[in-house]
């Protein structure tokens, strides 16, 4: 394998200047959230516009990129040094980070957009804006940082971003807790990822991902798995991988555009991006790889299965998510032959997936709201933008051919196929159940009988909404055919990442590439047959077993709160009466022995200057005695 | 010497001109007063006291530049070497800052030699008269400081720490309200500075009947070869050191802190917990480094007693003050104790220089903080003048969230929280202190740090999530000089805990080639 390249200090040109990317969105959170309303009436605005100046500076950045030859193209840029050597602050720039704040500035530019029409009844529209501001701010830290410790930052800006947004409209119970359950069930990954830091920093005595990568063959076997366990839950947590999935579902409780830019284009792949940035040590910790890859493949098998049983359409997307998302960590745990597809899938998944997202928020714009896809149907005719550009995004994540989710996603499989067959073959199952929910989606919302409440005029949503789908239905269709032919890339990636010891070459007829589409064909017809041709019932019928565990987000909740919330409550208990009992009476007891004193030496303190004279010459005659004492010692 | 003729000494007045324009400034001073009408003096005097300190702290950077000098100047009785120049520096800045305090307060007696409450006070007070030899007396306190910290002979730093006191005195009796809690702080510490200063001098006849000279080189040449004398030297040891104690405040010489500082005119308490702290601990460095250096074994044992005594000290008994002025002369004293772990950590020429680097560094740092912090205290008044009892500071974030916002600054940067100065300077000292040994008193330290947190902690906690008491005190509009203090040392606060790297790479360089002899 060839391995990446060093780090070159930088500090002219635009990307001297690159921390503006972060800076800019930041600071238009800090206006819209100090301001108050004074700037309801354009808050919305500047929100776009500080995205739109950051994706500017990140496309500059990238252009600069470009024009360095291949192996300079790491360029470090200094920003603050707290204590030398122990905490210093910089941005790293290379193909790695540049593509994903290429990603963040410019998918997150069109949902701006987007908000601008969604959110356009909500009173609390400039709110909303400052919240995505400093999501975008905070992601763009979280990619470009150099070390742990700022990633970690980021990290846990988008963890609070994320928050905010999810329980947006904390009017509904559901939405607040939604918003908790995504926080706490976070929080577990966090811990994971803090205690990976600690063990990086006693081991290698530094954060820095220049100082730590090239040490990492030095440590032993069992630090570095360890390290890249703690480092997979961290992941997990934060792109609800298994076992700290459960959170997504409830998180489309958050508006759409939110939906769309935090649970599924961006925030979500932060996972896949901590491991592929820590490849050097999941390079020399195989078991580790091997667990990413399972997790990745356990977690797109059950996030297909969720999303075959939803009828709430942004849930069934969620379950999609998860599922794309286990795909990028399958590949991601594949090694370097793996980072190039993970990351590139990353891409086009953002693509199609904020596509299919804002269509559905297009879709429920129109339908006042609603979510159950067993109240849409029919829906083509009357919102013809949406529903084309939905089905481009359909098309795009089935894999259909020639479209971005048929090169990233076969790229994978093929790639999972040559490292093991039972991954491989998992994988291509996973494809097939993919085909089944996604036509089930698109043929229960737009073909088939309406199924609309009484109330409900759908209509097509304003140009505001739609000119960002049509932008991404575009970016659905052609993005990965550019990344993937060629090896583009792998190669633009190479600097970062390295380069696995033989390029692959892409086959448009391979056995396992022939194989996923009969199973796509085959899952596109069972759903026609059951979703398109025949009646769908307003009502959900009760279903098999095997409804029933994927509707239960299969069994996720149930099994949380038996094996975590009861004993944690218990926990709970237990150190709260601990605490009252124990420390409390141990740190009041301190507490009032030093205010006792303090009251009581209080007292020598009288205001006499003779008695005070007369400590000083008592504390004279200590300090000679003790000093003569000490001499004749 | 051994010759006849009476060679006349040989003075570099270049290296001495920071000193000689303080002075010089003072003694201009004393003739406006003497011939200035009343009503021109004050526009005098803040232009020239301002120049003055500018002049110096100006020439002092020039010295710096110049490259210093190896050995002692005017016949080896001020020694003119990096420590000093960075001292010179943070006391002239500090003076600066406190002058802009002095000036933009109406907080100065109208005549100090009225009685309080008499008819004459009322008629001063009614001409709008004013007692402007405040200037003069502080610059000459201040080239009493200067003095202090770089003097190379004990006579000479005797002569200075009375320079440096004297005028200290009459600064405390000179508050406008109050006056009689301020007459009695002047009196107080009039005596206790009395008392301290003739057991430094009697600890210098001991050593110099020990060393048979008073300069602090011969003192620490006579150590490794004198012997059979050792009770004299320890004695004067003692003594010596009772005298430096009393000025930086620390335990058991502590009990003059709090009663000065609470009756003295707030800008005149600003000055002397900023720069007379700086300067007394260049005089303790001088002592203890320079002239006792080799005698460490002997001192260090007592050392390690009053730094422990005055941090707890210190931590303990600002928990139950009522008063800010008295709260923040206790966190004073605390830090003094701080201060002192670093002098104990003398050993190698390496551990002398870091120990060096980071008390410097305390210095500037908490000499800026705490200037900020009494500046803010001379803002919040009521009807009766200052409002001192903390009671009355209650709910202050919600009437002026700016202010109460800085002042909870200054308070976390007193306790040490990162991204504050207090954070590096604490560090930087704990850190010398271990490395040179000293780690039970850097628990002891850590101890004390958490103690004083809770009584800062209270005040924000007070500031911002207490209902306003309905009479509460209002904030004086602030004035062009005092706005100026404040934002300055807040701004310094930030800096020194944002990006240290600057000021303590200065420190370092100041500390590298140590104390000259």
């Amino acid at each position: 394998m060839q391995s990446p390249v060093e780090i070159i200090p930088h500090s002219s040109g635009v990307v001297g200047v690159s921390w503006l990317m972060i800076v800019l969105p930041l600071l238009g959170a800090a206006i819209l959230l100090l301001s108050g309303r004074r700037t309801d009436r354009w808050g919305h605005f500047l929100g776009v516009a500080m995205v739109l100046a950051s994706f500017v500076v990140a496309v500059a950045s990238f252009v600069e990129l470009l024009g360095l030859p291949e192996d300079q193209r790491r360029m470090g840029v200094a920003l603050y040094q707290f204590i030398p050597g122990m905490a210093d602050m910089g941005l790293l720039i290379d193909p790695l980070s540049i593509s994903f704040a290429l990603l963040i500035t410019g998918v997150g530019s069109l949902i701006h957009i987007y908000s601008i029409g969604y959110m356009s009844h909500d009173p609390d529209r400039r709110r909303f804006f400052a919240y995505l501001n400093l999501f975008v701010a905070a992601m763009l830290l979280l990619v470009l940082a150099d070390n742990y410790v700022a990633l970690f930052i980021g990290w846990e800006g988008v963890g609070l971003a994320s928050y905010l947004l999810i329980g947006f409209w904390q009017h509904k119970p559901s939405a607040a807790a939604a918003a908790k359950k995504a926080f706490i069930v976070n929080r577990v990954g966090d811990f994971g990822l803090l205690i990976a830091i600690f063990t990086i920093w006693t081991t290698f005595g530094s954060v820095a991902f220049a100082k730590v990568f090239p040490l990492a063959g030095e440590a032993s076997n069992g630090t570095m798995t360890a390290v890249g366990l703690l480092l997979l839950l961290g992941a997990c947590g934060k792109s609800a991988q298994l076992p700290l999935q459960s959170w997504l579902l409830d998180a489309m409780e958050g508006p759409t555009p939110v939906s769309a830019l935090i649970h599924a284009a961006t925030m979500v792949t932060a996972g896949v991006y901590l491991i592929v940035r820590s490849g050097a040590f999941f390079e020399v910790a195989p078991t580790a790889q091997l667990v990413v890859t399972i997790v990745g493949v356990a977690t797109l098998l059950a996030g297909a299965i969720i999303g075959s049983a939803k009828d709430d359409i942004k849930k069934g997307l969620a379950g999609s998510t998860m599922s794309q998302i286990g795909y990028m960590m399958l590949a991601a745990g594949i090694g370097p032959a793996g980072y190039a597809f993970a990351i590139a899938h990353l891409i086009t998944h953002g693509f199609f997936k904020a596509n299919l997202f804002l269509g559905a928020g297009s879709v429920m714009h129109g339908m006042n709201d609603e979510v159950d896809m067993r109240r849409y149907g029919g829906l083509f005719p009357v919102m013809r933008i949406t529903a084309i550009t939905f089905i481009i995004g359909y098309l795009a994540i089935i894999g259909f051919p020639l479209l971005s989710g048929y090169f990233t996603k076969d790229g994978i499989i093929e790639t999972a196929m040559e490292h093991n067959q039972i991954l491989g073959w998992l994988a291509v199952l996973g494809a097939g159940l993919t085909g089944f929910y996604m036509s089930r989606m698109v043929f229960m919302t737009f073909f088939g009988k309406k199924r609309w409440a009484d109330d409900a005029h759908p209509h097509e949503s304003p140009a505001v909404m739609t000119v960002p789908l049509i932008l991404l239905s575009i970016g659905s269709i052609f993005l990965g055919a550019f990344l993937i032919l060629g090896n583009r890339f792998m190669k633009f990636l190479a600097p970062a990442v390295g380069l696995p010891e033989e390029l692959p070459v892409f086959h448009f007829g391979s056995t396992a590439g022939l194989a996923t589409l009969a199973l796509v064909a085959v899952g596109a017809v069972f759903a026609w047959f059951r979703y398109g041709a025949a009646d769908v019932p307003e009502v959900a019928p009760r279903g098999s077993f095997l409804t029933t565990f994927a509707r239960r987000d299969l069994y996720g909740d149930a099994l949380n709160e038996t094996l975590l919330m009861r004993p944690g409550q218990w926990l709970t208990r237990f150190a709260v009466f601990f605490d009252n009992r124990g420390v409390d009476g141990l740190v009041n007891g301190l507490a009032a022995t030093i205010g006792g004193t303090s009251g009581r030496l209080r007292r020598i303190q009288t205001g006499y200057v003779r008695s005070y004279a007369l400590s000083i010459l008592f504390g004279a005659a200590v300090v000679v005695g003790a000093l003569l004492y000490v001499g004749n010692m | 010497m051994n010759g006849t003729t009476i060679q006349a000494p040989t003075i570099e007045y270049a290296l001495l001109s920071p000193m000689l324009l303080v002075f010089g400034a003072a003694i201009i001073g004393v003739l406006v007063e003497a011939f200035a009408p009343r009503y021109l003096r004050k526009s005098i005097h803040v232009p020239l006291t301002l120049l003055a300190l500018v002049g110096a702290f100006v020439t002092t950077i020039l010295t710096a530049l110049n490259g210093l000098p190896t050995v002692a100047a005017a016949m080896g009785a001020v020694a003119v070497d990096g420590p000093s120049l960075f001292i010179w520096g943070v006391i002239l800045i500090l003076a600066f800052i406190c002058t802009l305090l002095i000036n933009d307060d109406d907080q100065f007696v109208a005549q100090a030699a009225a009685v309080p409450g008499s008819v004459d006070e009322e008629e001063a007070v009614r001409h709008g008269y004013a007692q402007t030899e405040v200037y003069p007396l502080m610059l000459f306190s201040v080239g009493g400081m200067l003095l202090f910290a770089a003097s190379n002979d004990l006579l000479v730093m005797f002569v200075a720490l009375e320079v440096m006191s004297l005028p200290l005195y009459l600064l405390c009796g000179l508050a406008r309200r109050r006056r009689l809690l301020s007459q009695e702080a002047s009196v107080k510490y009039f005596l206790l500075g009395a008392f301290s200063s003739a057991f430094f001098l009697y600890g210098m006849a001991l050593v110099y009947g020990y060393a048979g000279s008073v300069d602090l080189k011969t003192i620490s040449t006579a150590i490794s070869s004198v012997s059979g004398q050792e009770p004299l030297l320890l004695i004067g040891t003692a003594m010596l050191g009772v005298g430096l104690l009393f000025k930086i405040g620390a335990a058991p010489f502590q009990a003059w802190k709090p009663d000065v500082y609470q009756g003295a005119p707030t800008a005149v308490t600003a000055l002397m917990a900023s720069t007379v702290l700086v300067a007394a601990f260049g005089a303790v460095l001088r002592v203890f480094w320079v002239a006792l250096g080799g005698y460490e074994w002997n001192w260090q044992p007592l050392m390690w007693g009053v730094a422990i005594l005055t941090m707890i000290v210190g931590a303990i008994l600002a928990i139950t003050q009522t008063d800010i002025k008295r709260m923040l002369a206790y966190s004073s004293i605390a830090h003094g104790g701080f201060l002192l772990t670093g002098v104990i950590a003398i050993g190698t020429i390496k551990q002398d220089q870091q120990a060096l680097s980071a008390i410097l560094f305390y210095l500037a740092a908490y000499g800026f903080t705490t200037v900020g912090a009494f500046a803010v205290v001379t803002m919040v008044r009521d009807a009766g003048g200052e409002a001192g009892h903390l009671s009355r500071w209650a709910g202050l974030g919600k009437r002026s969230p700016v202010l109460a916002g800085i002042f909870a600054f200054f308070l976390l940067a007193f306790a040490g929280i990162p991204l504050t100065s207090g954070f590096f300077a604490k560090y930087a000292v704990f850190a010398a202190a271990i490395s040179g040994g000293a780690l039970p008193l850097v628990i002891v330290g850590a101890v004390s740090s958490a103690i004083a947190a809770f009584f800062y902690v209270r005040v924000i906690v007070l500031m911002f999530f207490s209902e306003p008491a309905a009479d509460g005190p209002t904030i004086a509009a602030p004035t062009v000089g005092t706005s100026a203090v404040v934002a300055l040392a807040a701004a310094a606060t930030v800096v020194l805990g944002v990006f240290p790297q600057p000021v303590l790479d200065l420190a370092d360089q100041a500390a590298s080639a140590l104390f000259i002899r």
